[in-house]
């Protein structure tokens, strides 16, 4: 997979319309919309598309798609 | 290892109550026009019912034995046993199972006891009554389940307060030979007890004058100690990596597959992460029902609520296979199924 996958997937699930597009720069909590539930979202697809878990910890650490990208990289079996 | 099955008992019925007073998600003052669509759509908890403070859980599930034990035809003298699975006591102490046992008119022959579980306590419940008709010579009991969560939530905390429902079920088993099988499998993580904990009014950290004072979390979070407290990503990293592996476990040991079981009905917990347990577990959506739009999450009491309130209809003219699996608070989980066969099983009762 590459980050556009990623994004792809995330744009998908948290439902972004065409003119508020994600990049690896965006920062999550940036986001005018973003919620706690942004962050359930993210852990299910995440876990469900790449089997990798994040915590609530791994959240509040990351900062970006990049990062996000970055830390199931590194965690992917 | 906690898995096991118990023999010669069959659920006779099951009935439920919950308060007439219903609320909407839409009206929350806490979250905006987005985040309430969001909360619908992602967690998918729409309306539930709220009980004012004169309607306790024992009231309810009074409620619901009255109406279940006048269908079912059953002298209330051969009930031997009664049991109150719930987190929602009417007192400190005694225990509420005594006052419901005087408040049903049971015989003084009854035992009667607390179990104090929540989100797996309808599996806990099961497996408890079961086991004591089973080996016992004891003939008929009743299991009665429920919370009322809302209670403990800050209306103010909108990371818990969307989320919960108040309601409360009864079952009734009765010993009969050669009855189909009930199968468990029981878990317990105590070291996450703090993802979902009330701090403070128990004997670890006693009520004072500061438990009643509330802080703001963060933005639209504001609780005190004797509010319930969710840390909602590790019970949701929990729910959707334990809880199906625990499933898988008990199916391989039972030597079934989703094909062998009618329903798979689950803890009401969020529908983000019950669809999430679905998937992995590869449950066709039709074996699934929810109850989580209309009443949210009900703590205990969501597995037998959700049989009344979505598989009433079948339940009462077929014999159905159930998986059953209740998880959260604790931690604590567990994985269940039987067969339940033409029972009794009234309307949804509602309470003012």
């Amino acid at each position: 997979m590459d980050i556009n996958d990623l994004i792809e997937k995330l744009s998908t699930e948290f439902e972004m319309n065409v003119q508020e597009k994600l990049t690896p720069a965006t920062s999550f909590r940036g986001m005018k919309e973003w919620s706690s539930m942004h962050a359930l979202i993210i852990i299910a697809l995440v876990d469900a598309e790449y089997e990798v878990t994040i915590t609530g910890n791994d959240l509040v650490q990351m900062n970006t798609v990049q990062d996000l990208y970055d830390l199931i990289m590194s965690r992917k079996k | 290892m906690a898995f096991f099955s118990t023999n010669n008992t069959r659920i006779a019925g099951i009935a439920a109550a919950v308060p007439k007073n219903e609320i909407s998600n839409w009206d929350y003052e806490y979250l905006n026009e987005q985040e309430k669509k969001m909360l619908i759509k992602t967690i998918g908890v729409e309306k539930k019912r709220f009980a004012p403070k004169s309607l306790t859980t024992s009231d309810l599930c009074y409620a619901a034995a009255e109406k279940l034990i006048a269908e079912l035809n059953w002298e209330k003298s051969d009930i031997d046993v009664l049991i109150f699975v719930s987190q929602s006591k009417d007192y400190f102490l005694p225990s509420t199972s005594c006052i419901l046992q005087d408040r049903l008119g049971l015989p003084k022959t009854n035992m009667a006891f607390d179990v104090g579980m929540g989100c797996s306590g309808y599996v806990y419940g099961l497996s408890i009554i079961n086991s004591l008709l089973s080996s016992t010579g004891l003939k008929k009991g009743l299991l009665l389940v429920g919370d009322n969560s809302l209670v403990t939530c800050n209306y103010k905390d909108k990371s818990a307060f969307p989320l919960f429902g108040d309601a409360a079920t009864v079952t009734a088993i009765e010993f009969e030979k050669d009855a189909s099988p009930f199968h468990y499998s029981l878990f317990t993580d105590g070291s996450r007890h703090k993802a979902i904990i009330v701090p403070h009014g128990g004997l670890r950290n006693l009520a004072t004058p500061d438990s009643f004072t509330e802080v703001e979390v963060s933005e639209g979070i504001t609780r005190s100690p004797l509010n319930t407290t969710l840390n909602g990503l590790d019970i949701f990293n929990f729910s959707i990596s334990e809880v199906p592996n625990s499933i898988k476990e008990f199916m391989e040991l039972t030597k079934s597959t989703t094909t062998d079981y009618d329903h798979f009905v689950m803890h009401q917990a969020n529908l983000l992460m019950n669809e999430s347990i679905r998937k992995k577990l590869k449950f066709d959506p039709s074996q699934v029902p929810y109850s989580l739009q209309k009443f949210g999450n009900t703590s205990s009491g969501s597995i037998p609520l959700t049989i009344v309130s979505e598989l009433r209809n079948k339940i009462k003219t077929e014999r159905l296979s159930l998986l059953i699996s209740g998880f959260g608070v604790g931690l604590s989980w567990g994985v269940a199924s039987f067969i339940i066969d033409n029972i009794v099983c009234p309307e949804i009762l509602e309470i003012e």
